[in-house]
């Protein structure tokens, strides 16, 4: 029941993103009549400030978020799972050094570094997934390392070297399919942390710039006028959570179906409810 | 010990000069001429120049990085580019509100949290658990930019028990401390949970409820004693996000620490403040996570004694 909830969350989500484009939507057209107007009043969810729809900013919205997510969540799993597995299995010297920069960035505080990136690189949509990506890899990079560690000396992979393959390809062909699964569930929770983490740069203005709309910058507009339009925090807030919380389910699921152990991964480790 | 000691405070000072370079080259980063960038482009030549020359960013960057981490040797962290005061009196001005927000929001983490996990723990498979789980499940997803804001809502606006923000009185702390301590309540309530139910399945706790022991003394003196260090090394862990929520909670609540100092000085392109603040808030972190790591070790033998660096930064 609870996996068919967050598989509804989901699934709407990636489809107001995706039919998003196609939907005649307006979510920079202004009614100045109906500013601040409450829900139900010519648009489901209301309007904002300058009389546009929340119904069609929320709907809109998705898709930056959901592009963000997918992109961020895409590059961090590439390279840091690359970076790890190749550090893991090459060893020496490169594996400390990539235990050295790992633990660097493991310094700075879950969103802080990503507020400074993108506080330096001027905000914008490009900007935003540099920064999480820099922040990202990390994550992947410790986990694909601890778990090729686990198992470079397995025999199959003796096996592979006696047979004359190659470094990369052991690792490709050899190790990675062993390490996806805790991988895919560092994978979800991560899409969690980045939902946030991008709405919480949008909030901060150090993200996506108006009148783009994101649901974290529709927040933090809505929190000036708390009072009198409750909804302009309300709606953005919620759809944030609700898709948070379903993915977050997902991982949960995910890593009891996979039995992945749970020592530290994506929840406890970023911290992603701090943001 | 003393090996584990020194091995430790190796690499924590590998890990401080590293983020110490890594922050320096952040300015680096700023598209195009940072020095335009701050100064706008209607500005003269003269005072770029000037500018460039006060910032080093003329000199070649080696030994810009040697003045800055000699700097750095000396506390000495340069001048504010937008009040002109040397940036070591600006973050001591703010770091008392910081740490005041930090530590209220640590402790609601602990007072929500534990007689949550325990309590879950304990009524294993029953709506307690399920309620008590869903409610962390409902607390690492909902963002500290959305709770605050909810919660002035509720508490300011509607019943008008509280400061909506600023930092005024001890009521004025009551919201964002909340804020910034329900995530952290939510994901150590679970971890509280999980190693509780760990040690309760182990012998000893048989061994003691066999003796007669009472429940609950089984359960404070014997499990959670056991069950405290895992606890610990999260709390160790989750100060990084705390320090890193800090910020987006002192936002949403005008409230005028670091995190304030930081996006303020993003704002007014006054990037050396950025810089430090990014470092302090970054060598707290780290001091914390190897004092736990230390923690941990004197507390279990079993650490110190393999030489293996359990914990510590992940």
């Amino acid at each position: 029941m609870r996996t068919w909830l967050a598989t509804g969350i989901l699934a709407l989500w990636a489809l107001m993103a995706v039919a998003g484009a196609w939907l005649p939507l307006a979510p920079d057209a202004i009614d100045l009549t109906r500013i601040l107007a409450p829900p139900g009043s010519g648009s489901p969810l209301g309007y904002d400030d300058l009389g546009r729809p929340l119904l069609d900013r929320l709907v809109s919205g998705a898709r930056y978020s959901l592009l963000v997510a997918l992109t961020v969540v895409s590059v961090s799993l590439l390279t840091g799972t690359f970076i790890g597995a190749m550090s893991a299995y090459v060893g020496g010297w490169v594996d400390h050094l990539t235990v050295r920069v790992i633990d660097i960035f493991l310094a700075f505080p879950g969103i802080l570094l990503a507020i400074a990136l993108a506080g330096l690189m001027g905000p914008g949509i490009d900007n935003v997934i540099i920064a999480l990506s820099i922040v990202g890899w990390v994550g992947f990079a410790r986990l694909a390392r601890a778990q090729v560690l686990a198992l470079k000396s397995r025999e199959h992979v003796q096996a592979a070297v006696v047979l004359g393959a190659r470094r990369l390809r052991i690792v490709v062909r050899h190790l990675l399919p062993l390490i996806s699964a805790p991988l895919i569930v560092e994978a979800t929770f991560a899409i969690a942390g980045i939902v946030i983490a991008e709405a919480g740069l949008s909030f901060l203005g150090l993200g996506i710039q108006p009148p783009t709309p994101s649901w974290g910058s529709m927040i933090r507009e809505g929190t000036r006028y708390m009072l009198v339009s409750p909804h302009m925090v309300l709606a953005p807030g919620l759809a944030l959570m609700l898709v948070v919380l379903a993915v977050n389910m997902m991982g949960d699921r995910l890593r009891d179906r996979l039995d992945v152990k749970r020592e530290r991964t994506g929840l406890e480790r970023n911290g992603q409810g701090e943001v | 010990m003393i090996h584990f000691l020194l091995s430790r405070l190796f690499s924590a000072l590998v890990v401080v000069l590293g983020v110490s370079v890594l922050v320096f080259f952040l300015i680096h980063l700023v598209p195009g001429d940072p020095v335009e960038v701050m100064l706008g482009e209607t500005s003269l030549a003269a005072d770029r120049e000037a500018l460039r020359q006060a910032l080093g960013l003329d000199l070649p960057i080696h030994v810009q990085l040697w003045h800055y981490l000699s700097g750095l040797l000396q506390f000495d962290l340069g001048d504010s580019l937008y009040s002109r005061q040397p940036i070591g009196d600006i973050l001591l001005e703010r770091i008392p509100a910081t740490l005041m927000l930090a530590a209220a929001g640590l402790l609601v983490a602990v007072v929500i949290a534990f007689p949550l996990g325990i309590m879950a723990a304990l009524r294993k498979d029953t709506a307690w658990d399920s309620g008590a789980m869903g409610f962390a499940m409902l607390g690492v997803s909902i963002p500290n930019f959305w709770m605050g804001p909810l919660l002035i809502m509720v508490f300011s606006l509607w019943l008008g028990w509280l400061p909506v923000s600023g930092k005024t009185g001890i009521d004025s702390l009551v919201l964002p401390a909340l804020t910034l301590g329900t995530a952290m309540a939510a994901i150590l309530s679970r971890m509280v949970r999980m190693t509780l139910l760990e040690q309760l399945g182990e012998d000893y706790v048989r061994t003691a409820r066999a003796k007669g022991l009472s429940p609950g003394r089984v359960v404070v003196k014997h499990a959670l004693r056991n069950a405290m260090l895992p606890v610990i090394t999260l709390l160790g862990l989750q100060l990084g996000a705390l320090l890193g929520g800090a910020v987006i909670t002192e936002i949403v609540f005008s409230w005028p620490g670091i995190g304030q100092l930081v996006i303020e000085s993003i704002h007014r392109r006054d990037y050396p403040v950025v810089q430090a603040c990014v470092l302090l808030i970054s060598l707290t972190y780290v001091v914390v996570n190897t004092l736990t790591d230390l923690c941990y070790a004197w507390l279990d033998p079993r650490i110190r004694l393999e030489g293996g660096g359990a914990g510590g930064i992940p």
